[in-house]
C-alpha cells in the first residue's frame, strides 16, 4: 500500500463499528479473500451470505484478529485491529494488547465450543471472572441474569453434554455477551442445529439485534437477514460481489452468481 | 400413516418369561482341568524345592532395613514422578508454543532422553564424579576467554563437590525424573493435541491469555487422556527403581534385598522376596489407578454422563442454580 493516508484511522466515535478496507487472506497458495471492503456502522446487523468457500467465515474471523490478515486494513470501533500505526510504520501488536481488543468483541462459532467441563453458567462466568478479574458473586449474578435472557436459567447447572445444540448455542450467545462487548460475530451459528432448534437460537440473536448490538451475522438463514439485516452482503470467491438493504438485494439481486446462489436457497 | 381408534391408549400385556436350557461350554471344563494339573505342578516345583528357603525369606523379607529400603523404592517414585510430571508438562507446552528455540530445545531434550536407556542413564549419572570432580556455575568457556583477551580469567559463581551433590539417593530420583519428562511430556502433548483446537479458539475469542486458555481450558480437558498413561508410568516408574543398583542407591528396596542374598548366600529366596513386595506394591497403584481413571472420566463416559443428568435435574427441581 503506497498511499498511507488511505489508511488512517477513522478515530471518531460517531464513527462506524468494523470498517475493513481491501482485506486480503491466503492460505498457502490459496487465496481466501482478495480485497473485501465492508462498512458496517454502529447498531447495524450485517448479513453475510454466500457459497462455502466464499471467504465469509475467513472475513468474520479475520474481524477479531482470529486469522492474520496479508493485506488491507481492519478497524474495529475506529481502532486498527492487530496492529498500531504510527506515523507511516505499522507495529504488530502484542497478545496481550490483541487479547485485550478481542474482549470487546464477542464471538459465536458453528460448532458452539462450549467448555465441556464446564456448567452452562460456569461456562459464562469464566471470561469475566478470569479476563475482567470481576468477583464470582457479581459474574454469577450477570451470568444468570443473561441466561434468563436467553431463556436458559434452569438450565444453568447443566453440563453442555446434557444440552441439545440449540440450548449450547444459546449459552455460547450468553457466554459472548458475558463481557459486554460492542460488537457480536456469529460464525454460522444455526448450521450445526437440527431445524426444529433453529428458531430459539434465531430469537435470541433478533433479540439482540433489537437491543442495538452491532452484529456481523454469516448465515444460510435468508428469513433472518430479511427480517432483522440492516445490510446484506454477497460474497463470491473472496470478493463483494453485491451489497445493500437485504430487502433489495434479496428481491432484485443484480448480480448472475447472486441470483444463482439465491435461487438454489429460497 | 392411519391410526386405527385413536380414543383407544394402548395397555402393556404380560408376558410368559423365556426359559430355554443354556448353551452348553464343554470347552471351559477341558480348560479348568488342564489349568489345575499345570497349577498342582507349579505348586510342586515351589513347595518341594529346599532352595526356596520360604522360612529364612519370611525371616529376611521385613527386616529393618528392608522396610527402610522399602520407603525409599517409594519416597523415589513419588519425587520422580512429581519432577517428571512437572518437567514434562513444561517441556509439552514449550514443545507446541509458537517459540522456535523452544520448541526445539524441547524436542532435543525428549529426544536425548528417550533415546538413553534409564540403566545407561543412572550408571552415567552415578560416575559424573569422574568427569568433573567439582560442578561450578559461571561464565562459560570463561578460562579460555581470558586466555583470548590475555587475562587470567576465572569467573565462577559458587561451586559444589560433585561427590557431595551427585550423592546416591538424590543422583536416582533425578535419574530418573530427567528420564521420566521425556515420556510425560509425550503423554501431555498427545493430551493437549486430543483437546478440539475449537476450545482455545474459544477462549482466545473471549480474550483469554494463552496461559489462561492452557490452564483453564485446554489442560482440563487434556487430563482425561494424560492420566491413563501417567498411572502406567508410575507403575513402570516403581519397578525401575529396581534399576538404581547401577548408581547405586543403597536406600532402595531391590538394592537391601539383594545385599541380604549376597551375603547370606541365599541369592533365591530374596529374589522372590522382591518379587513379593513388588507385586504388593504394584497392586496398591493398580486400585489408586482405577480411581483416578474413574474420576477423570466425569462427564464423558456413558454412566458418568447419566449421573451428570440426573444431578442436573436435581438441580433444576431445586430452583435455585448455584455454582459448586
Amino acid at each position: 500500500m503506497s498511499d498511507q493516508a488511505r489508511h488512517r484511522a477513522p478515530e471518531d466515535a460517531a464513527g462506524p463499528m468494523v470498517r475493513a478496507e481491501n482485506v486480503h487472506k491466503a492460505f498457502g497458495h490459496v487465496k481466501v479473500l482478495r480485497g473485501i471492503d465492508v462498512t458496517v456502522p454502529r447498531g447495524n446487523v450485517c448479513v453475510v451470505l454466500g457459497p462455502s468457500g466464499s471467504g465469509k467465515s475467513t472475513f468474520l474471523r479475520c474481524i477479531n484478529h482470529l486469522e492474520k490478515i496479508d493485506a488491507g486494513r481492519i478497524w474495529v470501533d475506529g481502532k486498527l485491529v492487530g496492529y498500531q500505526q504510527k506515523g507511516d510504520k505499522l507495529y504488530e501488536l502484542h497478545d496481550k494488547a490483541v487479547a485485550a481488543q478481542r474482549r470487546e468483541i464477542g464471538m459465536v462459532f458453528q460448532r458452539f465450543n462450549l467448555f465441556p467441563h464446564m456448567c452452562a453458567l460456569e461456562n459464562v462466568m469464566e471470561a469475566p471472572t478470569q479476563v475482567k478479574g470481576q468477583s464470582k458473586a457479581e459474574a454469577r449474578r450477570r451470568g444468570i441474569e443473561l441466561l434468563d435472557r436467553v431463556g436458559l436459567a434452569e438450565k444453568a447447572r447443566n453440563y453442555p453434554s446434557q444440552l441439545s445444540g440449540g440450548q449450547q448455542q444459546r449459552v455460547a450467545i450468553a457466554r459472548a455477551l458475558a463481557m459486554d462487548p460492542k460488537l457480536m460475530l456469529f460464525d454460522e451459528p444455526t448450521s450445526a442445529l437440527d431445524p426444529e432448534l433453529v428458531g430459539d437460537v434465531l430469537d435470541a440473536m433478533k433479540d439482540l439485534a433489537r437491543s442495538g448490538m452491532t452484529m456481523v451475522v454469516v448465515t444460510h438463514e435468508i428469513g433472518f437477514a430479511r427480517e432483522v439485516g440492516d445490510q446484506l452482503i454477497f460474497m463470491d470467491d473472496g470478493v463483494v460481489v453485491e451489497s445493500g438493504t437485504p430487502r433489495d438485494v434479496l428481491a432484485n439481486p443484480q448480480h448472475p452468481r447472486t441470483r444463482d446462489f439465491l435461487s438454489k436457497v429460497l | 400413516m392411519t391410526i386405527p381408534d385413536t380414543s383407544a391408549t394402548p395397555v402393556p400385556r404380560d408376558a410368559e418369561p423365556i426359559k430355554a436350557i443354556p448353551v452348553r461350554h464343554p470347552g471351559r471344563w477341558v480348560a479348568i482341568a488342564v489349568i489345575a494339573v499345570l497349577a498342582a505342578m507349579f505348586a510342586h516345583l515351589l513347595l518341594t524345592n529346599s532352595a526356596f528357603q520360604w522360612k529364612f525369606m519370611l525371616q529376611n523379607m521385613f527386616r529393618p532395613p528392608v522396610l527402610w529400603g522399602l520407603f525409599g523404592t517409594v519416597s523415589i517414585t513419588i519425587l520422580a514422578m512429581i519432577i517428571g510430571v512437572v518437567l514434562g508438562v513444561v517441556v509439552a507446552i514449550a514443545r507446541l508454543s509458537n517459540n522456535p528455540i523452544l520448541r526445539g530445545t524441547s524436542w532435543a531434550y525428549t529426544w536425548f532422553f528417550r533415546a538413553v536407556p534409564r540403566y545407561v542413564l543412572l550408571i552415567v549419572m552415578g560416575n559424573l564424579g569422574i568427569l568433573w570432580p567439582r560442578l561450578e556455575i559461571g561464565v562459560p568457556f570463561d578460562t579460555y576467554l581470558g586466555e583470548l583477551f590475555g587475562v587470567q580469567a576465572h569467573w565462577r559463581l559458587f561451586g559444589i563437590e560433585t561427590r557431595d551433590l551427585l550423592v546416591g539417593f538424590w543422583v536416582g530420583v533425578l535419574g530418573l525424573a530427567l528420564s521420566e519428562a521425556a515420556y510425560m511430556a509425550e503423554i501431555v502433548r498427545a493430551g493437549m493435541l486430543s483437546v478440539d483446537p475449537g476450545q482455545d479458539e474459544a477462549a482466545t475469542a473471549l480474550g483469554m491469555s494463552r496461559g489462561q486458555a492452557l490452564r483453564r481450558v485446554v489442560l482440563p480437558q487434556a487430563m482425561r487422556v494424560i492420566i491413563p498413561p501417567t498411572g502406567n508410568e508410575t507403575i513402570a516408574m516403581l519397578k525401575d527403581t529396581s534399576l538404581l543398583i547401577a548408581v547405586p542407591v543403597t536406600r532402595e528396596l531391590f538394592f537391601q534385598l539383594s545385599a541380604i542374598g549376597n551375603r547370606t548366600f541365599q541369592v533365591f529366596p530374596m529374589l522372590i522376596a522382591a518379587i513379593l513386595w513388588y507385586l504388593f506394591l504394584v497392586s496398591i497403584l493398580l486400585v489408586g489407578q482405577y480411581f483416578l481413571e474413574k474420576r477423570f472420566s466425569r462427564g464423558y463416559g456413558r454412566a458418568a454422563q447419566a449421573k451428570m443428568k440426573l444431578e442436573g435435574l436435581a438441580a433444576e427441581h431445586g430452583a435455585n442454580p448455584e455454582v459448586p
